[in-house]
């Protein structure tokens, strides 16, 4: 594979599934980063909802980090 | 003033008491082995993850648990010892119908010279109670007695003011009813509290139980795939049981009848994904919270020096806050999603409309 060939050259230890669960967690960073700068704007705007908005915030990231987990699960067995 | 000196002591005898105790139990190693052996992250951390026949009490004490096998010339019963008599030492176990040796965690048949029958290995079915199932049972333990205390404290004082145990679980008992179940499954919600309840429960005593260090926790139950399997298998039957006509329609029976060739198998792989998306959720979470605080604290033996545990105990103390935290959230979206697959199963059709499916 032209990846392996390249990495061993450069030097690089590590596997696909590493790179894949990297990506992954690229993916779970820009998710959660998103739903907590909207639940921190929607704060803003309206701070007698905080614990309404907190809560939904808490399911939102944890939805989205259990996709990112499937991801690294995924890399780490197949 | 002085109250919070001390305390101040108090906090940093306990961090100083960490670290030499840790210089303490490296010494130790080195002395047990003769030779050094190099620390293996990787191979600790698997060994703490997963499920073993004996129960390690504390250090190299074990409590050997019962090895059951089912083979096809009937059922073995013995103990763990008899395979592995010490911390790392596997013995051939001469049982009745065949030889047993243990790899790894798993039992195989062996003949009289050690090598492996692996024919034979596949029709012994293993039914041990190995470490996760008896930490089970003591966890079953525990929800009974403090469930059945309850319930007959609220038999025993109708109408008055909640007292003791009782009054500990009644708001999360409240939380569940008011939070969880109630606003998503709507008016039938009393005939599937029992389960909710039951799960909820069950997920968070086992993973609060999976985070404490000594004796009889420290096991890692829900961050085993089959249990979670099992929750999640639950949740289908129920919710697939209980699904009426509009469940079935919404399936099967596209709203323009054009999208039928594309719309009835997404729906059909989707009664399956639902649920399995809420096994490996709970699985990868808890199994990733232990793997990040072993790995943290291995990065004392990696690097081999003492220096590197104020650091190293920094760190797990917020992982373990974090890990806190990701206990009850997890327990607690099991439980909310479930209701709400069950909600949607039992919904009426004028509340399909309005409500917004996820």
């Amino acid at each position: 594979m032209v990846l392996a060939q390249a990495t061993a050259a450069v030097g690089v230890h590590g596997s696909l599934g590493g790179l894949g669960a990297g990506l992954a967690a690229i993916g779970a960073g820009i998710g959660i980063g998103q739903i907590g700068g909207k639940a921190v704007e929607a704060i803003a705007r309206q701070p007698e909802a905080i614990s309404k908005i907190q809560l939904n915030m808490i399911i939102a990231a944890a939805l989205v980090e259990g996709v990112a987990l499937f991801a690294v699960v995924v890399a780490a067995f197949f | 003033m002085n109250l919070k000196l001390f305390n101040i002591c108090v906090i940093c005898a306990f961090f100083l008491g960490t670290v030499t105790f840790t210089n303490i139990a490296s010494a130790q190693e080195k002395a047990a082995d003769g030779t050094e052996k190099k620390f293996e992250p990787k191979e600790t951390i698997l060994e703490h993850i997963s499920d073993s026949h004996s129960w390690p009490v504390l250090g190299n004490t074990t409590l050997p648990l019962p090895v059951i096998l089912y083979t096809d010339k009937g059922l073995e019963t013995f103990s763990s010892h008899q395979l592995s008599p010490e911390e790392g030492v596997s013995t051939i176990y001469h049982g009745t119908n065949y030889n047993y040796k243990l790899d790894g965690e798993t039992v195989k048949v062996v003949d009289a010279s050690g090598n492996v029958d692996e024919a034979a290995t596949k029709k012994v079915m293993d039914f041990s109670i190995t470490r996760n199932v008896a930490c089970m049972f003591m966890a079953i333990a525990i929800l009974l007695i403090v469930f059945l205390r309850v319930s007959a404290s609220y038999k025993k004082r109708v109408g008055k003011a909640p007292k003791g145990l009782q009054s500990f679980m009644e708001p999360l008992i409240l939380f569940v009813r008011d939070d969880i179940a109630q606003p998503n499954i709507g008016v039938k919600y009393a005939r599937f509290m029992p389960l909710l309840l039951t799960i909820f429960f069950f997920i968070l005593l086992n993973n609060l139980l999976g985070m404490v260090p000594f004796f009889p926790g420290g096991y890692n139950l829900t961050g085993n795939i089959a249990v979670t399997a099992v929750l999640s298998v639950i949740i289908f039957f129920v919710v697939n049981l209980n699904g009426n006509k509009h469940y079935w329609k919404h399936i099967f029976v596209p709203n323009p009848w054009w999208l039928f060739f594309i719309m009835i198998p997404v729906e059909i792989v989707g009664i399956f994904t639902k649920p399995i998306a809420l096994m490996i959720r709970l699985f990868a979470n808890i199994t990733a919270g232990h793997i990040l605080i072993l790995s943290l604290i291995s990065l004392i033996f990696i690097f081999k020096t003492v220096w590197v545990s104020p650091v190293s105990i920094v760190f797990v103390v917020f992982m373990d806050a974090i890990e806190l935290l990701v206990a009850f959230l997890q327990a607690y979206i099991f439980t909310l999603l479930g209701a709400l697959f069950i909600g949607m199963a039992i919904a009426d059709h004028h509340e399909e409309h309005t409500e917004e499916v996820i």
